[in-house]
């Protein structure tokens, strides 16, 4: 081993052996915990049994899997359509702007999730802050049902993981090279052609990392479904912790995490192939 | 049955969590839901006995007995639990047999308390408080009276969407199996199915599941009618005299919050001897002073105020009411079909 290599092994050593004992480990139990089988007072047999995967396939479970798929997919596209222009705004305003607006759109981050979420509660309740603003203007009817909707889900999740887009797409953006888009523009492509063909293009692998974070993040979210959504709708994470914390089936509990790490670790290889993909497009522009 | 599973205690019990998961170094190790007995309690059961204990606390039910189960009883001395779960704990074989000459308090429970259907003659376990869940409404905004568990299933169109049913999975399907005329222990799957089909009707005239803010929800006028536990309702009471709890016409649930001596302990003496300071006339008094729930102790009830059963008026029921009342069990098995029908119920549309 060069005096280098024993070097970075040196460095890496704490980084691994805290991923190895606080996540492969943890991983590793769980994942075995989902081949046995519950025990009736809700502790756990040591048969082995493949039922608990069998079950994610009931109707009901797999429903679920569905409709959380659904509502993160459209948290996810709205905080891609918001924050990629948001980045692009970001981007384009002028250098010694951009870190204030950057930490302006991180600085949600700073206070903690369950209070912003409860801030949306406060606001969006019936008898809450947006319909004591409607009646001071005059308003008099019903008030609105905006809180425990699935809309209400929806904006939760969009408002707390649009500054991952941001700061996923406004790294692409910033590098591009603007003599590129003049390139366009020279050759007479129209703006909206210059954005499709040039920009677009370039910057996709920051749509699709700031995608995949929205998505995974959304879909084994528990809180938000169950402070804005008042528990109406059931997503994965609620599931997940139900099986551990009412029914005490920590098998089938088991069963579904794992179901539910396999769905993020595919949409994050997927990402990380894109990513690579993009790294590559850039140096054949640079080469040629 | 107090501080059950939420979101939210969940979150705040990680911290506790790795509190008492900790070796306990004190003589005596009690698990409580956090702020259900007077935080100087330990402090003066030291000074009175000279036991040196520690309390831990834990969020809800499912999180000790995934504790105690986890360690057989392990590092734990004593424990408050709901009812079904110390049968559970009996069941499993973890619990020592509570030792009545040990505690010379237990005189000063109620008769009925001293034969609960779960564990008649207290042989594993000492209640603690006991209640029961009701309608809690502003009786400014309802009218007429909710009088069935009908009246919150099926509002009237003017309280339809202003209405709340907890969440947790016996109480949630306790409303539906009385609404029914069912026992709130029905195991049967086919009334099982009935209710469920019932419960998803009544998501249409749902505000939300709330287990925790449902009073506040009063308060404000956000919700007109919930479903509440007596003691959850009185902290409505407090902040708004219009509101009322009442039982429905059909009966409800008889829930009892109990204390356990774990078979493990290495200090059973000290345990008992908690348990008696615990039901010490004043020291559990307390509780219903303080959290607002009724405690089962004769002696503790009598010297409640007045006013303060003028005020809260449900303090003021009698182990007679209460006993009517038909008291939730451990259902066994069918805990798996519940939790399955409460996802049900709360994935449908």
């Amino acid at each position: 081993m060069t005096p280098s290599n024993a070097r970075s092994t040196a460095l890496m050593a704490p980084a691994l052996a805290w991923l190895t004992a606080l996540m492969v480990v943890p991983c590793g139990l769980i994942l075995a915990l989902g081949f046995f089988r519950r025990g009736i007072y809700g502790g756990i047999e040591y048969t082995f049994t493949l039922e608990n995967f069998g079950l994610l396939l009931d109707p009901l479970y797999a429903g679920i899997f569905l409709t959380s798929a659904r509502i993160a997919g459209t948290a996810t596209l709205i905080a891609v359509v918001i924050g990629y222009a948001a980045a692009y705004a970001i981007a384009a305003a002028p250098r010694h702007r951009q870190p204030f607006l950057l930490f302006l759109a991180v600085l949600p981050f700073w206070s903690n999730y369950l209070i912003r979420t409860y801030a949306w509660i406060v606001l969006l309740n019936r008898e809450g802050l947006i319909t004591q603003g409607l009646r001071m203007i005059g308003y008099e009817g019903e008030p609105p049902s905006l809180l425990y909707t699935e809309g209400a889900v929806i904006t939760g999740l969009v408002y707390n993981y649009l500054p991952f887009v941001i700061l996923a797409c406004y790294a692409p953006l910033s590098r591009l090279n603007p003599e590129m888009a003049e390139a366009s523009r020279d050759l007479g492509a129209s703006p909206f052609t210059t954005f499709r063909r040039v920009i677009l293009p370039m910057t996709l692998h920051g749509i699709a990392a700031g995608a995949v974070f929205v998505f995974v993040l959304s879909i084994g979210n528990f809180i938000t479904p169950a402070l804005l959504g008042g528990g109406r709708f059931q997503m994965i994470g609620n599931l997940v912790y139900a099986q551990f914390l009412t029914a005490n089936d920590w098998p089938f509990g088991a069963a579904l995490s794992m179901a539910l790490i396999a769905i993020m670790m595919g949409l994050l290889t997927l990402q990380a192939m894109a990513a690579e993909r993009g790294s590559g497009d850039r140096r054949e522009v640079a080469d040629g | 049955m107090t501080k059950t599973s939420l979101p939210l205690h969940a979150l705040l019990a990680g911290a506790a969590l790795s509190v008492s998961a900790a070796p306990a170094l004190a003589d005596l190790v009690i698990s409580n839901w956090d702020g259900y007995m007077a935080p100087d309690a330990v402090e003066n059961f030291a000074k009175e006995t000279g036991e040196a204990a520690e309390m831990v606390v834990h969020a809800t039910n499912e999180e000790i007995m995934g504790k105690i189960i986890a360690s057989g009883g392990e590092g734990f001395d004593v424990a408050f639990v709901s009812s079904p779960f110390a049968e559970v704990l009996n069941n499993l074989g973890l619990l020592e047999p509570i030792d009545a000459a040990k505690v010379p308090n237990l005189a000063n429970l109620y008769a009925e308390a001293a034969d609960l259907p779960h564990d008649p003659g207290n042989h594993f376990s000492v209640p603690y408080a006991w209640g029961t869940t009701g309608l809690c409404y502003r009786s400014d905004l309802v009218s007429p009276e909710p009088a069935s568990w009908n009246d919150l299933l099926h509002p009237a169109e003017a309280q339809a969407g202003k209405v709340t049913l907890l969440g947790t999975d016996r109480w949630l399907l306790a409303a539906g199996f009385l609404a029914h005329g069912y026992s709130v222990n029905e195991t049967d799957q086919a009334k099982l199915d009935e209710v469920t089909a019932d419960l998803i009707e009544a998501k249409k005239t749902m505000l939300a599941f709330d287990d925790t803010t449902f009073y506040s929800k009063l308060v404000s006028g956000e919700a007109t009618l919930v479903h509440a536990w007596d003691g959850w309702c009185n902290y409505g009471i407090a902040e708004n005299a219009d509101i009322r709890f009442i039982v429905p016409a059909e009966g409800s649930d008889l829930w009892v919050d109990t204390m356990v001596v774990l078979k493990a302990s290495k200090n059973k003496d000290g345990a008992f001897k908690f348990i008696n300071y615990i039901l010490d006339a004043n020291n559990h008094r307390w509780a219903a002073e303080n959290i607002l729930y009724k405690v089962p102790n004769q002696a503790a009830m009598e010297g409640l105020s007045a006013d303060m059963i003028a005020q809260y008026p449900n303090m003021g029921m009698t182990p007679a009411d209460l006993l009517k009342l038909e008291q939730l069990r451990d259902v066994g098995e069918a805990t798996r079909a519940y939790a399955k029908a409460v996802s049900a119920i709360k994935a449908a549309n």
